[in-house]
């Protein structure tokens, strides 16, 4: 007997789910469950923008409001990705505008955006509500002009990291002169003086305003008076912090955070004299976010500012809170979830960075909630690793940066197998892996055997052989990004996992061994697969064997892609015939 | 896995040789080796050496893309604090031997020794001659010295730039008789 749920009913119970993997998981079971799902979705994610056409996009989801797209690989925000690579917002904008019409969000992340783009948005999307656009490039503030002039029920605006050309601050006075339905604005990024009158005024016509983040160019003056306007905020990015330190102006300041009773998210800080910082202490009990990675402070104003802060559970912070600071934030911030400790000076001859893998054990064992970590030190220790996943086996990401290449654990000398062997073994949630130091083949072999929930791994300068890609390959279940750089295998590994590569959103590898001929051997071999090799200095001639600078691979059933620039090699722009030597069995 | 055993014999050949560098490049860059952190003593060496990676020692370090990974926004932003600063400059006393008074210079102007060497020859009005590593400098009566943290005389010029920069206190341009023994074969 054929038991069939009323698409009502399905319809019902699928409004219920959010994820989008569950919704993946629902469109597999059956056809009419494909077509429910699809016309019930309106939050749609690509974690590639060229994994699928936007046509096919708007065409499976006729629901759609919000759109996510993601574009270049994540190593291009380490300058490993040639300008003019890719990842263009207009084909998605201008297909959208066509099918897609009630879009609402747009969030984009590493993707190219132009002014007409914007436009586009602007006047394509009638009911247009939320545009994020994080580590964007290739717009000006006459884009951003547009958005704010055009879109009437505008609630998010928010430019996260973005390289913008900053034609100056007018931007601000094009928002409607009405009150305006803003909940979020973030410029941070932006370079250029905006009138402290324009952001006044829009802030006091901002009711639903929540979370404003300003940029560098905004003075103490005129945070205190936006404040002043809007102390309904939860979440702040102040402005720079550097003005001369006058008595009145201390208290001011103080006044206006003091009155700021809702706040939870604290960022921004440029240039914070320690001087200041008392000003925050109000503020500080009820804080759940704290962003102080550029605050150029010493670990004791540091200290006495975080030893205020019990609820905190995000930190990013710099490594000049030193170890000692570290422990007192054990201490202090019970509730701590997320820790980032980014380096002072990152240069590779920097001396004297003063955290060491004690701070990390500090707050490993004194913060039981820690699950994500993001760690920059010079040197490491296999005991140190060891002791932070026994004592934090709920670590759901791990990204430790050992600046120096290849250091082993300083110590034994012995490579810092043993200890990230304890974090792949003990920490089984781990979902994102980031390794450094000096690494044997070995390492990866543990990895590979105990890290079965990791999505995303990066690897630079390690392991010794093909043995180590090999490892991960055919071990990490869950991979979906695999990202390497500097490290010493080839082809072999590679041809011999081809099947692998399509359970994954991508693999990115530069500087390693990889050879011409096996790029093209994996082309071929592999049509569901888009392989493209990014070289700024091709030799002139291309023997098989020759090794490409960089290879980045990625599944789609779009096809090849037609955007390329000259750079980039692939199969389709440059087929070439016979096959070639390399065919490893 | 038999085919994992193949592996093997790709762990000794040269290209899996790990070094920095763009693969298809001749040039070796350190990394591994710092000036500043105890060296990795023989064994540290060997160990290495048997997992068929090769270390070169040089003194200047190279900068290498991307690494440590910080995002470019970020490393934009220090890079703007630190530029201003370091808007004040290193100066360090010049003296010259024979000469009435001393000059001071900025350190932080030059990138390398010959853009320093140009500017204490025009200064002073005098040339140092060719720099050997050996010998040290030949073909002059002068011979550029500085005195360095530890309090001690040293031949500019041995060292890495960086080096020399952050651990100089003041340049003295030595000559004639006083220079015997610094290789100053005229």
């Amino acid at each position: 007997m054929a038991l069939r749920l009323p698409s009502k009913v399905l319809k019902h119970i699928l409004s219920f789910i959010d994820s989008n993997e569950d919704r993946n998981s629902v469109s597999l079971v059956c056809k009419s469950w494909f077509e429910t799902e699809r016309k019930t979705r309106k939050r749609v994610f690509v974690g590639n923008c060229y994994a699928v056409t936007p046509a096919a996009v708007a065409r499976r989801f006729p629901e759609m409001r919000s759109l996510t797209l993601k574009g270049k690989p994540h190593f291009a925000d380490y300058n490993l990705v040639p300008d003019g690579w890719g990842g263009y917002a207009c084909p998605w904008i201008e297909a959208m505008a066509a099918k897609s019409p009630s879009l609402e969000e747009i969030r984009l992340k590493r993707m190219v955006v132009t002014d007409e783009c914007l436009e586009r948005i602007a006047a394509s999307f009638k009911d247009f509500k939320v545009l994020v656009l994080t580590s964007c490039e290739g717009f000006s503030t006459d884009g951003i002009a547009a958005i704010a002039s055009t879109c009437r029920n505008l609630r998010v605006l928010e430019l996260r990291e973005c390289i913008v050309e900053d034609l100056g601050g007018d931007w601000l006075s094009y928002f409607p002169e009405t009150s305006t339905s803003l909940v979020s604005l973030d410029f941070s990024c932006l370079d250029s003086e905006v009138k402290i009158s324009d952001l006044e005024r829009l802030v006091s016509r901002s009711p639903n305003l929540k979370s404003l983040k300003l940029n560098p160019a905004v003075t103490l003056d005129g945070l205190v008076s936006i404040l002043r306007r809007a102390p309904q905020l939860t979440e702040l990015g102040t402005g720079s912090f550097a003005a001369e330190l006058k008595p009145e102006a201390f208290t001011k300041l103080s006044k206006a955070f003091s009155n700021c009773k809702q706040l939870q998210s604290l960022s921004g800080l440029w240039d914070v004299l320690p001087e200041y910082l008392p000003a925050l202490y109000s503020v500080c009990p009820g804080l759940t976010s704290l962003n102080l990675s550029y605050a150029t402070v010493r670990m004791p104003d540091l200290v006495e500012l975080l030893r205020r802060c019990s609820k905190l559970q995000k930190l990013w912070v710099m490594d000049l809170i030193e170890d000692k600071g570290l422990e007192a934030v054990a201490s202090y911030c019970k509730e701590l979830r997320e820790l980032r400790v980014f380096p002072s000076e990152p240069d590779l001859d920097a001396t004297n960075i003063p955290v060491t893998e004690q701070g990390l054990v500090y707050v490993s064992k004194g913060c039981r909630k820690l699950e994500s970590v993001l760690y920059f030190c010079v040197q490491f220790t296999n005991a140190a690793l060891i002791t932070i996943a026994r004592k934090r086996p709920n670590l759901k990401c791990f990204r430790l940066c050992v600046i120096e290449p290849f250091a082993p654990d300083y110590k034994t000398n012995e490579p810092l197998d043993k200890g990230f062997k304890a974090i792949a073994e003990g920490c089984k949630d781990l979902r994102r892996l980031s390794v450094s130091g000096l690494l044997s083949d070995k390492a990866f072999k543990y990895i590979g055997k105990h890290a079965k929930k990791v999505r995303m791994l990066s690897i630079a300068f390690a392991g010794d052989s093909d043995l180590m890609l090999h490892h991960l390959l055919s071990g990490c279940q869950s991979l979906k990004k695999l990202e390497i750089r500097d490290c010493p295998f080839g082809d072999t590994a590679l041809l011999e996992n081809a099947a692998k590569l399509e359970t994954m959103r991508s693999l990115w590898m530069s500087s390693c061994f990889v050879s011409f001929g096996a790029c093209k051997l994996l082309s071929q071999k592999m049509p569901r697969l888009n392989v493209e090799v990014i070289d700024e200095h091709p030799p002139k001639t291309r023997p098989e064997s020759s090794p490409v600078e960089r290879i980045y691979i990625y599944r789609t059933v779009a096809g090849p892609r037609m955007d390329t620039p000259e750079f980039v090699w692939t199969l389709h722009k440059n087929p070439e015939i016979g096959v070639s030597k390399l065919a490893i069995k | 896995m038999e085919k994992v055993g193949d592996y093997d014999e790709l762990v000794n050949l040269k290209a899996t040789e790990l070094r920095l560098g763009l693969p298809g490049t001749e040039e070796t860059i350190s990394c591994g080796k710092s000036n500043k952190r105890a060296l990795p003593d023989d064994d540290t060496e060997k160990e290495i050496e048997s997992t068929g990676k090769t270390e070169t020692a040089s003194p200047p370090k190279a900068q290498i893309v991307g690494w440590p990974p910080v995002r470019s926004y970020r490393r934009n932003s220090i890079q703007t604090k630190k530029n201003e600063s370091e808007g004040q400059g290193n100066y360090v006393k010049v003296s010259m031997d024979g000469a009435p008074y001393l000059r001071k210079i900025d350190l932080t102007v030059y990138k390398k020794y010959p853009e320093l060497m140009k500017s204490l020859e025009n200064m002073f009005k005098f040339s140092v001659g060719e720099y050997f590593e050996r010998e040290g400098y030949k073909g002059s009566d002068f011979v550029p010295t500085y005195e360095d943290k530890d309090g001690d005389w040293m031949l500019i010029g041995d060292v890495p730039w960086e080096m020399f920069v952050s651990s100089c206190k003041r340049l003295r341009i030595m000559k004639g008789s006083e220079v015997k023994g610094l290789g100053c074969g005229v």
